[in-house]
């Protein structure tokens, strides 16, 4: 056992003021749990490869592409793949270096350690994915950065404490080019660490076994909802930020495969996903009528 | 003798007494020959009504004249009188020109007139213009003309539809027309010179009515199987072929049926010698038109190819130019496009993979010349011819600027006049309508702006404040119980976000703007108003132009003190293309406006079309450049940050350096500007 190995949290059966209490609490970091069952992914190019050769590499990873195109989806499959467990951060703006590496707690007079996600995911050499890392705040993402070269280590400064990465440790971020604000960039110094993937939505023929598998319907319908797809995306910058993403589309199936009549799936599954404005609504509709 | 038709003559006598008022001296002699082929009644009555009408307003006497035969094949006997009657009560109640719109319009009248209810374009154009987008990917504007058509950029459609019973079904008809037309863009119609072809006719009319049903039923098929719900809709409104087509359906509809299918067709039809079916969802062709629009596009699609490979190109280095192998592939469903050089796939910047597309859906491939990565840009300014300039104004020059000669290496003294200009007002309607069409972005940009005025902040680790800062607190109990001192900053305290910002937006008058770019300008600006208006930042709006360093002129559209009211909107839409691009003096001008404002920030975003130039050789080409670039450092050095966004189609490299001291954005569509705008915000004010 390493040295400061987590402690199960369920553990916490001891009364408050009892010595093995204040023992076994001084430190907390959360069991990991590994991807049991293969995720259905579709490989779209030479991405499973590359991940794989950086892993061997001991090379952080950025997924580049726009929202609900399957980068999540391929990390889990990845995670799985290498049998590796998997920690997941939704990165946000209120995001702070704390909320990865982790913070002291009070309990009664004593503190106690937790371990940020991040230090747990280092700890037991996992894959830790930092979606959307653009949203959180700059001063964050700097914590990340000793861990993305040579060093591979993670400072955890509260406690004086340098946390060296195992070999089979894997950072990976993503962020969404697409969103085009200067203010949600990243930065070149964070950037420059990583071997960087790029996703887009798949081609046609991809995207619809994908959706006619993850959505359960069959061939043609899958075919159309793609073409939806496509000319919902001609809209993007015209009254709409994004166009249908894969995942819509997957939803639209789902419902259309629970017995919805197509329409009705895609209005509420891409229509009002898309929008909230009544004109673009109405359009949406117009091309879901076209399609169907 | 009452029954006979008056000829050409008496009509002109008979016209010239009733009309003799017309201050408009027109040839009454051509009036009367078309009157000539009306009936006796009718002529009599013409005569009296434009008689009746000219005592009113010899105008409109006139008018009615003129249009009398085609309202005598609209309208029956007392329908007549009745269009006459509406036509000057319109007069009496809302003046001259509804009235004169009110005669024009005989469709409605008769539309009107028998209770069928009436579309108009204007109630379904935006609706029409995004579902066109969804479908093509590209833009395609929809306009307003007399038969529905298209030139490949803009799908023209009737101004006003009243076919149907129903309001409903005139709607989809409209939109019946408008995917017909976008299909004669997607699917090919015009990748044939079909002028070439269509000249071994005689009879052009009769060929291109009968090859544009032969395309409608082509097209019909290839909408039908690509998009099953349009196309059953457009079955749905197009009803069963009529009989003459027949022939033609077997052929047609076969899924790789090309626009030489119908050109093959139509020689057998025309051998026959039936005249054309009148379909009212089918399109008509102008093939001259819409070859010489696709012409343009596919070089300036091809253009920006060449350049945005020449970019790529750039980063290998290695090689001289002109040695790389270029090899672009298209996935087989035509959705993704690989672009290789030196056998290293390379991205595409989206404006490139647009192009490229567009390319393909006009030529059915990229063209080999478009992956020759192009040299290095060259600028060629456009030459103006017209009179020199107006030198006896007789004015003082409110201001006057020194320039940076870059011969020199340094500044000519008070060398650039400065006259402070009146805007002339535009249509007061027309900030209403940019407004309305928009609407849908216009509340994307407000959404952004109330991003960016953001709510009350919350201060962590201060010394005092409303709440407890949770994290400060535990860290310090935890440096106590680690034997440091613990920090006595642990409470939170909301502030608000004070924005304090001056943004002056200056707007390239100058004659290039003409066209697309003014309205590009007009409608970011009005955006970007209603926009800021959301905000409540202190904005100001000027336009410049000019014609030689003795007459620069400065329009102030909005004052940084101007509420954004009637006056101002109808000054935007009065902004308009004048003359010369003399950039450098405006914006130090500018610069001086915006350092008097009481600020914290300072912004000045120049919207122009790229190119600094003025009458004669002097300013244009590098000393345009190096003034302007002059300019820019100097409002840098006040603390000015000036942004700049130069709307051109095929960028230049000169930009760079141009705009060196300020952050610059090179836009090659008019839609992206006002988003654009929204965003430099947002930088600013975070």
């Amino acid at each position: 056992m390493r040295a400061g190995r987590a402690v199960p949290a369920a553990a916490a059966v001891t009364t408050e003021d009892s010595p093995a209490f204040a023992m076994r609490l001084e430190m907390l970091s959360p069991e990991l749990a590994h991807v049991a069952d293969e995720p259905y992914y579709q490989p779209v190019g030479d991405e499973v490869q590359l991940f794989e050769a950086a892993y061997r590499r001991r090379l952080p990873a950025l997924l580049k592409g726009p929202t609900g195109c399957g980068k999540t989806r391929f990390v889990e499959y990845m995670a799985w793949k290498l049998k590796r467990p998997l920690v997941t951060v939704a990165c946000h703006d209120d995001l702070t270096t704390a909320d990865l590496v982790g913070r002291y707690l009070i309990v009664g007079e004593q503190t106690v350690w937790m371990d940020g996600p991040l230090t747990a995911a280092v700890r037991a050499g996992a894959v830790c994915y930092l979606d959307e890392i653009v949203e959180a705040r700059k001063d964050t993402t700097v914590v990340i950065h000793p861990l993305t070269d040579s060093r591979r280590v993670l400072a955890v400064d509260k406690r004086g404490e340098l946390v060296p990465a195992p070999d089979d440790f894997m950072l990976v971020i993503s962020y969404n080019p697409g969103y085009q604000s200067v203010l949600k960039e990243i930065k070149p110094s964070t950037r420059q660490r990583f071997v960087a993937l790029e996703f887009d939505y798949p081609a046609a023929d991809v995207e619809a076994r994908i959706v006619s598998t993850e959505g359960g319907v069959a061939e043609d319908i899958a075919r159309k909802l793609v073409k939806l797809g496509e000319l919902t995306r001609n809209l993007k910058g015209q009254g709409l930020d994004e166009g249908a993403s894969t995942r819509l589309l997957v939803h639209a199936a789902q419902l259309i495969g629970d017995g919805l009549p197509p329409a009705t799936a895609c209005t509420a599954a891409v229509a009002r996903a898309l929008t909230d404005d009544a004109e673009m609504t109405e359009t949406l509709n117009d091309l879901v009528r076209a399609v169907f | 003798m009452t029954e006979r038709r008056l000829f050409e003559h008496e009509l002109e006598e008979r016209l010239d007494a009733v009309l003799f008022a017309s201050p408009s001296h027109r040839s009454i002699e051509r009036l009367a020959s078309t009157l000539e082929s009306l009936t006796r009644p009718q002529q009599e009555k013409v005569l009296h009504w434009a008689g009746v009408a000219a005592k009113t307003y010899a105008e409109i006497g006139y008018l009615l004249a003129t249009l009398a035969p085609k309202a005598f094949e609209l309208l029956d006997d007392d329908g007549f009188d009745a269009w006459v009657l509406s036509g000057l009560d319109a007069y009496d109640r809302l003046g001259l020109r509804p009235a004169m719109d009110q005669l024009r319009n005989i469709e409605l009248f008769r539309a009107e007139r028998a209770g069928t209810p009436v579309t108009r374009l204007s109630e379904v154009e935006m609706r029409l213009a995004r579902f066109l987008q969804g479908l093509s990917g590209r833009p395609l504007a929809v306009r307003a003309a007399a038969n529905p058509w298209t030139d490949t950029e803009t799908v023209f459609l009737p101004e006003l539809v009243a076919a149907h019973a129903s309001a409903e079904v005139n709607r989809r008809l409209y939109k019946a027309m408008a995917a017909l037309l976008w299909a004669q863009t997607r699917h090919g119609t015009f990748s044939i010179d079909l002028e070439a072809r269509l000249g071994q006719w005689p009879d052009r009319e009769r060929a291109l009515g009968w090859l544009a049903a032969l395309e409608a039923v082509r097209l019909d098929a290839r909408i039908a199987a690509e998009l099953p719900g349009l196309g059953a809709e457009i079955a749905d409104v197009r009803g069963p072929w009529p009989a003459e087509l027949a022939a033609a359906l077997g052929r047609l509809t076969r899924p790789d049926a090309t626009v030489g299918d119908s050109l093959e067709l139509l020689g057998g039809f025309m051998s026959a010698g039936g005249v054309p079916p009148r379909l009212t969802f089918a399109g008509t062709l102008d093939p001259g038109a819409a070859w010489r629009v696709r012409a343009e596009r596919i070089k300036r699609d091809t253009e920006t190819l060449k350049k945005a490979l020449a970019k790529l190109k750039g980063m290998g280095g290695r090689r001289p130019s002109g040695e790389h192998a270029v090899t672009m592939e298209m996935a087989d469903d035509g959705s993704t496009m690989e672009v290789r050089v030196d056998g290293e796939a390379v991205a595409l910047p989206p404006a490139a993979q647009a192009a490229a597309q567009s390319l393909i859906q006009d030529l059915g491939e990229v063209p080999p010349e478009a992956l020759t990565p192009a040299g290095h840009g060259q600028w060629t300014p456009t030459d103006k011819t017209g009179p020199g300039p107006e030198l006896a104004s007789g004015r003082d020059a409110d201001h006057r600027y020194d320039e940076w000669d870059y011969h020199r290496g340094a500044y000519r003294r008070n060398w650039c006049h400065v006259y402070e200009m009146p805007v002339t007002p535009g249509d007061p309607h027309y900030v209403g309508e940019v407004a309305a069409r928009y609407g849908p972005l216009i509340r994307q940009i407000r959404k952004r702006f109330e991003l960016v005025r953001g709510e009350d902040r919350i201060l962590g680790r201060q010394p005092d404040g409303e709440e407890i800062d949770v994290d400060s607190l535990v860290d310090a109990l935890a440096d106590r119980r680690g034997g440091a001192e613990p920090s006595e900053r642990v409470f939170c305290r909301r502030v608000r976000n004070e924005r304090s910002l001056a943004a002056l937006f200056m707007v390239d008058m100058s004659g290039s703007t003409k066209g697309w770019v003014n309205d590009a300008e007009r409608e970011a600006l009005i955006m970007l108003c209603e926009g800021i208006e959301a905000l409540g930042d202190r904005y100001a709006i000027y336009g410049f132009s000019g014609w030689t360093r003795t007459r620069c002129d400065i329009y102030r559209v909005k004052g940084f003190d101007d509420p954004y009211d009637a006056a101002v909107r109808a000054r935007i839409a009065g902004i308009e293309a004048k003359d010369y691009t003399r950039m450098g003096v405006a914006i130090r001008h500018l610069t001086q406006l915006l350092i008097a404002q009481p600020a914290r920030h300072r912004l000045l975003v120049t919207l122009s079309d790229g190119r600094p130039d003025d009458f004669g050789d002097e300013y244009r080409g590098t000393y345009g450049i190096e003034d302007t670039r002059h300019a820019l450092l100097e409002a840098r050095e006040k603390g000015i940050r000036s942004y700049c966004v130069t709307i051109d189609r095929q960028g230049a490299d000169y930009l760079k350096h141009m705009y060196g001291p300020a952050s610059y954005t090179v836009l090659d569509d008019a839609h992206k500007l006002p988003l654009k705008l929204a965003d430099i915000y947002r930088r600013l004010t975070r």
